[in-house]
């Protein structure tokens, strides 16, 4: 994709990566992503982040048509070390010898520690510092731990512009760049699939310094992410910034989530049945088998719902490992607010449910009574889990109200 | 009482507010925090933090 002015002397160069499926090795991007960057044409020039090292020929080839070929670049500005955004960082400074190379705090340590560089010039920006670039200005907000400790957002008052590196970020390749161009239900699940995999357990953050970007009194007419399309006018910044503030208050919706794995069909025939009982309360539920979904998209499910059922059956007195990983990848992200049981069947001894009950409770969820059935589920037990599944379904009304 | 800050992330823990999210009740010292405790933002662990200057 060629560059796009996005305002004037303001460049999208960013690189549209349309097979990208393994989203930092441990989430799925179902639809590819995007490396947003941006080239301010001022007195000073200034690259505002890079892209994946695999387009480096890309983002030079991005530069030369805004610049000409023998471009010059005076500033980078460096919000986020991530290798997605900064991995073009040490070639771009060989070639384009940038006079400063401005960043967070924590971000210079970050360089470092990912660079290995001698005599680059940076120079840290914290929160409140302003550069001119000639007709413009910049400003930094450090936005620690949204998501890594060296994360900043880089404001322009005169452009109106925040660019906010991964926060309001999407994984959505097009050819489109704005917001406005795309259908809107579709971002939305891209920005939820987003936000539920990478920026859930910052959620506090995220209150603290996203949902008062209004009481900073920035003036904002673009937000600009590294990831997805751009959102312009002072409507779409305000929709991201109320829908970011939605997610990070992580109120639970009338929603449950039942994820398992099986190995002769006992476990799923009982998660059939909660669901069952759930569904007949009049609750949205998901049976997900972890066979069949990825720890990332049941986790997109996971992050809206009012409660999480675990099931697995007991396998060498522990639990199957699909169903692990699913636990230890959930724990990381932090969800708040929910409500938990677990289901599980055995053969001889029956330690699942209490190692599935124990982690979810280890989450703070509000723990309601486990089923476990000998072998093979019966009529009788049958009726156990859709009972089950209407007492989550009467605690989650009490939650939700 | 001392204030600790999160050399990771910049919280401060501040004795009179304790962490109630984490139930650690208002007039908990750094030092009575119990030692599994972590930061309620990014989660080091208390190595990882310092007094605050």
């Amino acid at each position: 994709m060629k560059p796009v002015e996005i305002k004037k002397d303001v460049f999208w160069i960013g690189a549209v990566d349309w097979n990208r499926r393994n989203f930092h090795g441990y989430s799925l991007s179902h639809k590819g992503t995007t490396y947003n960057n941006f080239l301010i044409k001022d007195e000073k020039v200034t690259l505002i982040d890079t892209v994946s090292e695999e387009f480096w020929g890309t983002l030079q080839c991005n530069i030369a048509q805004v610049l000409g070929k023998d471009a010059k670049i005076d500033y980078f500005v460096i919000n986020h070390l991530e290798p997605d955004h900064a991995g073009c960082l040490a070639k771009a400074v060989e070639k384009y010898q940038p006079e400063k190379i401005y960043t967070s705090p924590m971000g210079q340590k970050a360089m470092m520690a990912h660079f290995h560089y001698e005599n680059w010039p940076v120079e840290v920006v914290p929160t409140g510092t302003e550069i001119s670039l000639g007709a413009r200005t910049l400003h930094f907000i450090e936005a620690r731990m949204l998501h890594w400790p060296d994360s900043m957002l880089t404001y322009c008052p005169e452009d109106k512009i925040l660019y906010t590196n991964d926060a309001f970020g999407q994984n959505w390749a097009t050819s489109e760049r704005f917001a406005d161009e795309v259908d809107r239900y579709p971002l939305e699940q891209r920005m939820q699939e987003y936000y539920a995999n990478i920026v859930l357990p910052y959620s506090p953050v995220v209150e603290k310094l996203l949902c008062s970007l209004g009481d900073m009194g920035l003036d904002i007419d673009m937000i600009c992410p590294d990831h997805g399309l751009l959102f312009r006018g002072k409507e779409d910044c305000q929709w991201v910034v109320d829908k970011y503030c939605e997610y990070a208050a992580q109120k639970p919706k009338n929603k449950a989530v039942i994820f398992y794995d099986t190995m002769w069909h006992s476990t799923e025939k009982m998660a059939e049945a909660v669901a069952t009982g759930l569904a007949d309360e009049g609750v949205s539920v998901r049976i997900m088998s972890l066979k069949a979904n990825h720890h990332s998209d049941v986790m997109s499910e996971v992050v809206d719902a009012a409660a999480v059922i675990a099931g697995s059956p007991t396998h060498n007195n522990g639990i199957l490992p699909l169903v692990s990983n699913m636990l230890t990848y959930m724990k990381g992200l932090r969800p708040q607010n929910k409500i938990g049981s677990a289901i599980g069947s055995f053969g001889w001894s029956g330690e699942c449910v209490k190692i599935l009950s124990t982690a979810l409770s280890d989450m703070g969820m509000e723990m309601i009574d486990p089923v476990k059935v000998k072998h093979v589920p019966t009529h009788d037990t049958m009726q156990q889990c859709y009972e089950q599944g209407k007492a989550i379904a009467a605690a989650i009304k009490a939650k939700i109200g | 009482m001392q204030k600790y800050v999160c050399d990771i992330c910049g919280y401060v823990y501040d004795p009179e507010v304790g962490d109630p999210d984490n139930d650690i009740a208002p007039g908990t010292s750094f030092d009575d925090l119990p030692d599994d405790w972590t930061c309620p933002i990014c989660g080091a662990d208390k190595d990882s933090f310092s007094p605050e200057a």
